[in-house]
């Protein structure tokens, strides 16, 4: 069996009105990995989900999941995944616990079984209470975790996530991050496509990033976290004073406690706290102003 | 199994707008043909007129409810999406449209069953070969709930769901012997009649009850099976393809 999860070589997709949405993907997610798939809107991100899921046809290339190939044992390799789409596409009529046990019913799971892992799962998410009711009168964070759970009963090897946190409250992502992690732990292979790269730096070991059908980089987020220059830290102390001694640093006042400075990511953040200390000021708190990967992100996009 | 469960809970849930609509409007016209109109029209083959058209408007009632239902479904989770469950899950292509199809089939055979039911009501109908009677309607609801599948997939709205029902199904039904036999049409009306298919069912179906048929029931036999086998293949084409669900 193959030691990875994704393998996609020289993928290629020219859609019926002719727009290439992949120019030769090639890329793999190792068996275990927490491996995000980062891109603008348009850049290619759905299209790979949707191939490896089989709701897009290719054009060419070639994709193995678990080293099981999508055109010659495509059953097989969708018995892997489990997919967490970036819309609802769930029956809306149906019960909450219906959703989960048909899903499983797909997978051959028997129904008494089902049934015993879609109150684990439930619970787990905090759905167990709504499990009667038709899915159309859960909220839109509950609906966001069905479509989680609905993924999980089938127990995926290769759990797809394409964007799960979309308009999702920041308590309710903060408990999905948990959750995932844990998931993670457990061995499941997550894949992941988000916007909020804040995400990608706390849940991921690798990411690629998509731009218009290419896979520009591909990596260890800390390895691309490392193509990040200069960042800009807010610096807080007991007083703001002295600040000439800091010029190297570019060091802008905000108010009387607060000012930030522009840092090298190649310079060790304890030789600024030495002259911080010798301008006179203690310090409280240092963190970063901006999202680092979002910079990376943004500044890539831009060549 | 489980699609065939989801169907079955879909339209038991919906049961005054899958079971109950057949069962009014045959028996308006047990009522309107058979009662009041039929009393001036003679026995055809020695069959009673009210007992005559039982077996047309049971059928038209398996019919309906067979294509309706698949149609309706299979169109509807391609609109909320909710068929995305399916083709990503690794069940192949023939079960999911034999697990549509079986759904329909119940559908439309429970609908059958229940305008039967009522019948007995308005005349008193003969079994003559239950085998005959039990393989027309496991056919006609299975070509239709097969019909009914490729519909769904090349339908893109709400309207191309309808049209195929009210201007092509619903005809070719009124036209397909249901009220009369067609030996008592003229030369070229007879003629005209044999092109369509749905005769072919409403006879041996009827010849089942009443022992006599406009059209040869091995011919009607033969026609039913090459009609489902051609509608399966086109159904496992157009999967296959993706037509309409996949881009």
């Amino acid at each position: 069996m193959s030691e990875y999860a994704v393998e996609i070589e020289n993928l290629k997709k020219v859609y019926a009105d002719g727009t290439e949405a992949l120019k030769g993907i090639n890329l793999t997610v190792d068996e275990g990995d927490f491996f995000a798939l980062l891109g603008a809107n348009g850049a290619g991100k759905t299209t790979i989900i949707g191939i490896m899921t089989g709701l897009v046809n290719k054009t060419s290339g070639t994709v193995r999941v678990f080293g099981h190939d999508i055109d010659t044992h495509l059953s097989a390799a969708k018995q892997t995944i489990g997919v967490v789409p970036q819309e609802f596409n769930f029956n809306q009529f149906e019960k909450v616990i219906d959703i989960l046990t048909t899903e499983a019913g797909y997978f051959g799971i028997p129904r008494a079984q089902a049934l015993a892992d879609a109150e684990g799962i439930l619970k787990s998410l905090e759905l167990w209470g709504k499990r009667d009711i038709a899915s159309r009168g859960l909220s839109g964070g509950m609906k966001r975790r069905l479509m989680i759970g609905r993924a999980l009963i089938t127990r995926p090897k290769l759990l797809i996530l394409d964007e799960p946190t979309a308009g999702v409250d920041v308590e309710l992502r903060h408990s999905m991050w948990k959750f995932l992690t844990k998931l993670n732990e457990q061995g499941t292979t997550i894949l992941l496509t988000t916007h909020y790269l804040e995400e990608v730096e706390r849940l991921c070991e690798r990411a690629a990033i998509i731009k218009t059908g290419q896979i520009i980089k591909n990596d260890r987020v800390r390895n691309l976290l490392d193509l990040v220059e200069q960042e800009t830290l807010v610096v807080h102390v007991d007083q703001v004073k002295n600040l000439n001694k800091l010029s190297k640093y570019n060091p802008l006042e905000i108010d009387e406690e607060t000012f930030e400075i522009v840092s090298d990511k190649k310079e060790r953040l304890s030789i600024f706290v030495n002259e911080l200390v010798k301008a006179g000021m203690c310090l409280k708190d240092i963190r970063p102003k901006d999202n680092r990967l979002e910079n990376l992100f943004l500044s890539i996009l831009r060549k | 199994m489980t699609i065939l469960r989801k169907e079955m809970t879909r339209f038991l849930r919906i049961w005054t707008q899958t079971m109950l609509p057949p069962v009014i409007t045959q028996s308006l016209y047990f009522l309107v043909f058979g009662k009041f109109l039929g009393r001036q029209i003679n026995n055809i083959n020695g069959v009673d007129y009210m007992a005559f058209i039982i077996p047309g408007l049971i059928m038209m009632a398996i019919i309906t409810g067979s294509y309706t239902n698949v149609v309706g479904s299979f169109f509807s989770s391609k609109f909320q999406r909710s068929v995305e469950e399916l083709l990503v899950s690794p069940v192949p292509n023939g079960i999911i449209i034999a697990g549509y199809v079986a759904g329909g089939m119940l559908r439309g055979i429970m609908a059958g069953s229940l305008v039967f039911a009522v019948s007995i009501f308005f005349a008193k109908p003969v079994i003559s070969d239950l085998g005959i009677i039990f393989v027309f309607m496991v056919l006609t609801a299975a070509m239709f709930a097969l019909a009914g599948f490729t519909n769904a997939i090349f339908a893109k709205t709400f309207d191309d769901v309808s049209i195929f029902p009210t201007f092509v199904l619903a005809p070719l039904i009124y036209l397909g012997g249901v009220f009369y036999s067609i030996s008592n049409l003229p030369a070229i009306w007879q003629n005209l009649s044999k092109f369509n298919p749905i005769l072919y069912m409403v006879n041996g179906f009827r010849f089942g009850f009443y022992g006599f048929t406009d059209v040869s029931i091995m011919g009607s036999l033969f026609l039913l099976i090459f009609l489902i086998i051609g509608l399966t293949s086109v159904n496992l084409y157009l999967m296959k393809k993706g037509v309409g669900l996949r881009t």
